[in-house]
């Protein structure tokens, strides 16, 4: 690969993203960041796309090897990460909910 | 047909994973948070999978079982793990993009454009530094290392010219990619900085720390976006990236601290100075019996919960004590603290599992607008966060920060192991006031004999 990606639209991407999770994580309620902190996590193990490109690609045993090890952690952070916030939501009951 | 199904898989993952945490800003929609996030990420794999770069699926079909199968029974660790496990995950996603980083440059290094490498570098410098602090925390949180902060001399200076040489090895690399001699020597400095920026951070920073590195793996995950010109990379890395800023924000401001002095400044360091000094003045303790007549009568009881409560795995027994003093018609409820516990939300999650109904978690100003009104503050395991010296005391190290304001109750209860000052290492004036009753021992131990105490008093 060559060419440089289309950074300028990269880079808008990015500030909109930013500004727009700044504003919708800005609302979540305390009481909620644990959770939130497990759900970013999961959502940030969204790094397993690159790794799974690489891994499938095989292009050298170096790579396949890296990317391989990259996949497994991400899946590591997906189905733990998931889970885990799952657990803790179904954990949080109103009052005569309880029990 | 796949060329334009990955595209809108993408498309849709994105929009899912926004979804996702606007959702999650509240109890009543944060499971349907859960379930969009989900599908927003079977969606994203599911795409990849179909991707006609993939030649061959079994080495995926393995890392995947294998990722599930470690997974899986991380994700069921008993709550009072999840600072250590969070930890823990923060590590795997670093140690994710800093390999993909270091399989790109492999593969690319000899083609790669100026600004791909300058992606790359910020990606595997992010992800490699990421890696081992996050693991230095797990570690400090596990009680594997020393919880302490351990510091010496010229300590920040050595730290920041370790990163200052990998950042010069990662522009040298930018400037010429093909000296793959200097990537290794990049990633070895990168790592060796992560570990030695957590050696000298103690307990009471951790809900900070763990933030910061929440950041910066999302950060890193978005770099590989930029890297590998992937918008969904971009997007969801950065949701995260903002999210772990915004937090450690929170928690700098409720211990009215900068970032830098968390990084750097080494706080809980037992302090030999004259500052924070309180005479030995004498402390009143309590029998059981005496403490339960007294919250047996109360009309509202504030229980203030910290670290204590969770290291002595007390949640539960708090509760039967919530539920039976509930029962006996006194009103009960919990305030908690920004920063108390190691992580951002330790104590909700606790008291949830515990099945305290969350409308009784209430935040530290509105818990303050409580206290003057309450007969019995209850202190289980807090300490720093309720030391009124952050008020007036301006020698105090905890001078200026907000605190639950503990000595406007009534009557102040506080349940400890023994004197020993809290992770800032200070004496706590509380415990030297006349209306405060002390309750020496392990929090479990002592919340059991109150419930019993409580249920039999009349």
């Amino acid at each position: 690969m060559t060419h440089a990606p289309d950074l300028l639209s990269s880079l808008y991407v990015f500030l909109l993203a930013t500004f727009v999770g700044l504003e919708v994580i800005k609302r979540v309620s305390p009481l909620l960041h644990t959770p939130l902190m497990s759900l970013t996590n999961a959502i940030s193990a969204i790094s397993i796309v690159g790794a799974l490109i690489i891994t499938g690609k095989a292009e050298t045993p170096l790579s396949t090897m890296l990317g391989m090890a990259a996949v497994t952690a991400s899946m590591i952070n997906v189905t733990g990460g998931y889970l885990i916030t799952f657990r803790m939501i179904k954990m949080f009951k109103r009052k005569g909910a309880a029990k | 047909m796949n060329e334009t199904f990955i595209p809108v898989a993408y498309l849709a993952a994105s929009a899912a994973f926004i979804l996702a945490l606007k959702w999650l800003s509240s109890v009543p929609t944060a499971m349907r948070g859960v379930i969009v996030g989900c599908i927003g990420m079977t969606l994203a794999i599911g795409g990849t999978l179909l991707s006609p770069e993939i030649v061959t699926y079994q080495n995926i079909g393995i890392a995947l079982v294998l990722g599930t199968i470690i997974g899986v029974p991380m994700a069921l660790m008993p709550m009072t793990a999840v600072p250590q496990r969070t930890a823990l995950s923060h590590a795997f996603g670093a140690l994710a993009a800093a390999l993909v980083g270091g399989a790109e440059y492999s593969l690319r290094y000899s083609s790669v454009d100026r600004f791909t490498m300058f992606a790359l570098v910020i990606e595997v410098l992010l992800g490699s530094l990421t890696f081992s602090a996050s693991l230095m925390a797990f570690g400090k949180l596990q009680e594997i290392l020393p919880q302490r902060p351990i510091t010496y001399k010229g300590q920040n200076f050595v730290n920041l010219g370790v990163l200052a040489v990998a950042m010069l090895l990662g522009a040298g690399l930018v400037m010429n990619p093909a000296n793959t001699i200097l990537f290794p020597i990049m990633v070895i400095l990168a790592f060796t900085f992560g570990i030695m920026l957590i050696v000298p951070i103690g307990g009471a920073d951790m809900p900070t720390v763990i933030a910061l590195l929440n950041s910066y793996a999302g950060l890193s995950a978005a770099a590989m976006g930029f890297a590998l010109d992937n918008k969904l990379l971009i997007i969801a890395g950065s949701l995260d990236g903002a999210s772990g800023l915004i937090l450690s924000i929170i928690m700098c401001k409720a211990m009215n601290r900068s970032f830098a002095n968390v990084l750097f400044g080494a706080f809980g360091q037992v302090q030999t100075g004259p500052a924070g000094k309180v005479d030995a003045k004498p402390v009143k303790s309590a029998t059981n019996e005496e403490a339960a007549s007294i919250l047996a009568n109360a009309s509202l009881v504030v229980i203030i919960p910290g670290y204590g409560m969770a290291v002595a795995q007390a949640q539960h027994k708090v509760r039967e004590l919530h539920d039976t003093l509930t029962k006996k018609g006194v009103k009960v409820v919990f305030a908690i603290h920004p920063v108390a516990g190691r992580m951002p939300g330790h104590m909700n999650v606790l008291l949830a599992e515990a099945d305290v109904p969350y409308d009784k978690l209430l935040e530290m100003e509105e818990a303050n607008g409580e206290l003057p009104e309450a007969d019995v503050a209850l202190v289980i395991g807090a300490n720093d966060v309720t030391n009124p010296a952050a008020r007036h005391d301006t020698n105090s190290p905890v001078y200026g920060m907000p605190i639950i304001d503990v000595d406007k109750a009534h009557v102040v209860m506080v349940i400890k192991r023994s004197m020993n000052p809290g992770f800032a290492g200070i004496d706590n004036e509380l415990y030297t006031m006349d209306k405060t009753l002390m309750l020496f021992g392990d929090a479990k131990a002592v919340v059991t004999e109150l419930v019993k105490e409580v249920a039999a008093a009349e």
